[in-house]
């Protein structure tokens, strides 16, 4: 089986094509290699991100179904949220799930009349009527329907939306099996434009390799690496949320809106003590030893009934503490659990989410806006309850409002006021690091605008260890190398926390032994990463967006990093050099 | 923290039926849904995904309540062996059957009989996956959810 083969599917039409598009793959690999290729093939320019002729593409890679850790999906499509490039990575089984249908990509076009979902089982796709399942309160339930509806479990991969997804919220995700996501950049909203309720993928191709003697032994040890590796034993054993405590000590976590980068009783929503009184389970995506995905259980005595309780599995990672714990100084663990559930449950972005509450909740101390605003809803640092209403309310949207704090942070500042302190990077809300310049220009200059794009955040790590003090020049060009391999490794495609394993050596011997292509080498590695990244900036360039419009929230250079006081003029150079490099 | 010992590839193994064990579950509990075993499985014959897979791990219900592992339990008197009209499989010494696949029509009835729904198909080769309790997937569980055990 081919990976070359893609899958178009037609909403409007209710009609699929398949097509084989070797060249595709062969120059761009895979992944995000060939689905920015895709985006900007399909997406007409200027599209409406909510509009039938947004795409929503996905792509898988050579590794994919092949090496451990080779576990995520790309998706691409236009952001309802920046109203520009639309990336996000989910894992779970979908990546697995794609291959072996027998494709590389999936392309969704156009919009059902009707509330819809998609079941794909190898060459057959069937549109299925959705309109029983659409507008139900969680998204859990709709996983749940679907499960017992369609078959193979074990094989595929049940992606859904939530209510936040159907009322298109601009940073609505698409859940994945559960507990996964294409979280960031409303991936969830697009859904919802479409009616799509739900995607369902399964097949059962054999993926075959050039060289099967020697795939196993790569295979022995490429998986070896990844169990002996220190990602391996932090991101098991307590999960992402061992950064807590650190980021904390430092002084970077984020915290009440960033007006402080610590917070007390930071010990309590720690990855060490959730896993000592919450942890109920681990789980991993399809072929990821790891396990990083952890379930803390929540009890909740039934009001009606001595000694019984609701026992729910929340899932708790670094992000979700940040920007719905510390940022909003909820530090008292099951409150935090419960309103990270309601954001599971309403199918939301946390990190957006826990943003855009953080400046509600600045902006209503301030006065900029009142209870009259806000419904009667008291906002209050620290205040579950309070918050968890008002997420309730982001979603169903009772007054001009709510609607507006569900366009994002950066729509609802220029509406009523208070952008200095809303903590928007491109028009996507801030990832939970405060550790320096590094961090911030990853935010601004990042073709996403995620930490995940070239992790600014890790080099501040460094440089405030070992004292180190680099020019923006410096920094750009760092942050330009990272990013640009960073596209290489998100084209085969392997999960992030991989890349200590998936070096340059093994990510070539990879490809050559599965007979991806014999003759490849580091340039051409290289040279791909760097095209495939400036092709993403092509389309951002091509859709309006401009590095003399990025603006920088004063909150952060108000505000003391680990690295001292930021300067603004200080990270205007590194925008400016990163960008001189993109060219 | 787990130990990863790592499977020389030994023939007899990857062919089947020649070692006197059995698959079995050890503590499910400890399962994180990984699929390592399912890739293993389907790479004794060099091979990636899942086509081959005689074993299957899914959740019992949204992965928040935990997994399964459905793989071949070695019946002594194997239901499926029964119902196969063209005799292509027969009895393993520690229990289960071996696939003769010459023989196999690819009806399918011993999908149907197996009561654990241990049966595969491999839609390719229109034959039946059903585990060979060889303990290739063993050596690749990060958690020590499967072992293999002497015949009872
Ligand atoms: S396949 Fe099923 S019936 Fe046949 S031996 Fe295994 S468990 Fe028993
Ligand atoms: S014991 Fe062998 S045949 Fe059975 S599931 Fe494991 S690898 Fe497959
Ligand atoms: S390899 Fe082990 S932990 Fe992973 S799915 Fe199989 S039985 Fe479960």
């Amino acid at each position: 089986m081919t990976l070359d083969k893609i899958l178009y599917i037609d909403l409007s039409k209710r009609r699929f094509h398949v097509r084989s598009r070797p060249d595709l793959f062969e120059k761009h690999i895979g992944g995000t290699g060939v689905a920015i290729r895709l985006l900007l093939e399909e997406c007409p320019e200027k599209a409406d991100p909510l509009g039938p002729e947004n795409p929503i593409i996905f792509a898988v890679g050579p590794l994919t179904g092949l090496f451990p850790m080779a576990s995520k999906t790309v998706a691409m499509f236009k952001s309802p949220l920046t109203g520009n490039l639309g990336e996000s990575h989910a894992g779970g089984r979908s990546a697995s799930a794609i291959r072996m249908a027998g494709y590389g990509a999936i392309v969704v076009k156009g919009t059902s009349e009707t509330p819809v979902y998609l079941a794909i089982y190898g060459s057959d796709v069937y549109f299925r009527d959705a309109s029983g399942i659409w507008g139900i309160e969680s998204s859990y339930t709709v996983g749940r329907i679907i499960r017992e509806l369609e078959s193979e479990a074990g094989l595929r991969t049940i992606m859904r939306i939530g209510r936040a997804g159907e009322k298109m919220v601009s940073y609505a995700s698409v859940v994945v099996e559960t507990y996964r996501h294409f979280g960031r950049l409303g991936l969830g909203a697009v859904f919802g434009s479409k009616k799509l309720k739900a995607i369902t993928i399964c097949g059962k191709h054999s993926v075959n390799v050039k060289n099967p003697q020697a795939y196993r032994i790569l295979y022995d040890k490429i998986l070896q690496l990844t169990v002996k590796s220190q990602v391996m034993r932090k991101y098991h054993d307590i999960g992402t949320s061992s950064n807590v405590i650190p980021l904390n000590e430092l002084k970077a976590l984020p915290s009440l809106n960033l007006r402080q980068t610590s917070i007390k009783n930071a010990e309590n929503i720690s990855g060490e003590n959730l896993a000592e009184k919450h942890l109920g389970r681990r789980v991993s995506c399809s072929h990821c030893p790891v396990a990083c995905i952890h379930l803390a259980t929540l009890r909740e005595p039934y009001e009606d009934e001595p000694y019984f309780y609701k026992t729910t599995m929340v899932p708790y990672d670094y992000e979700p503490i940040y920007s719905l714990g510390s940022m909003l100084g909820l530090t008292e663990t099951n409150e935090l659990l419960k309103l990270i559930d309601e954001v599971e449950t309403q199918g939301l972005d946390a990190i957006s989410t826990g943003v855009v509450l953080a400046w509600a909740t600045e902006a209503y101390e301030k006065g900029l806006v009142t209870s009259m605003e806000t419904m009667g809803l008291e906002l209050k640092w620290g205040d579950g309850e309070a918050y968890r209403e008002a997420v309730r309310r982001i979603v169903s949207q009772p007054n001009e409002f709510y609607s507006t704090l569900a366009r994002g942070v950066e729509k609802a500042a220029s509406k009523y006021g208070g952008m200095d302190f809303a903590l928007s990077f491109g028009g996507s809300e801030m990832p939970g690091y405060h550790t320096g310049p590094a961090a911030h220009l990853t935010f601004l200059t990042g073709a996403r605008h995620s930490h995940l794009d070239s992790a600014g955040y890790s080099m501040d790590e460094d440089n405030a260890k070992t004292g180190t003090k680099m020019t923006p020049k410096q920094i750009a060009e760092a942050l330009f190398k990272e990013e640009s391999w960073r596209q290489v490794l998100s084209s085969l495609v392997v999960c992030f926390f991989a890349r200590g394993v998936y070096k340059p050596d093994t990510v070539l011997e990879s490809l050559k032994t599965v007979g991806f292509n014999p003759d490849i080498t580091l340039e051409d590695l290289n040279r791909i990463g760097v095209e495939t990244l400036k092709s993403k900036n092509a389309f951002k360039a091509r859709e309006g967006f401009s590095h003399k419009d990025l603006k920088i929230p004063r909150r952060i250079v108000e505000t003391e990093t680990p690295l001292g006081i930021l300067e603004e003029e200080f990270i205007r150079k590194g925008i400016e050099e990163f960008f001189r490099l993109l060219q | 923290m787990l130990k990863l010992k790592l499977f020389k590839a030994e023939k007899r193994s990857l062919e089947g039926g020649t070692v006197a064990g059995r698959l079995t579950v050890l503590d499910i509990d400890k399962c994180v849904g990984c699929q390592l075993c399912m890739f293993a499985c389907s790479r004794r014959f060099g091979e990636g995904g899942f086509a081959k897979s005689a074993i299957r791990v899914r959740s019992i219900g949204g992965v928040e309540r935990g997994f399964t592992v459905i793989v071949c339990r070695a019946c002594p008197d194997p239901p499926c062996m029964k119902v196969c009209v063209t005799n292509a499989l027969s009895l393993r010494k520690a229990g289960g059957v071996t696939l003769n696949p010459s023989k196999c029509i690819g009806c399918g009835r011993c999908v149907d009989a197996c009561p654990l729904k241990a049966v595969f198909w491999d839609n390719e080769a229109n034959k039946p996956n059903i585990c060979v309790h060889c303990g290739y997937c063993v050596n690749y569980c990060p958690y020590r959810v499967i072992g293999l055990r002497e015949a009872r």
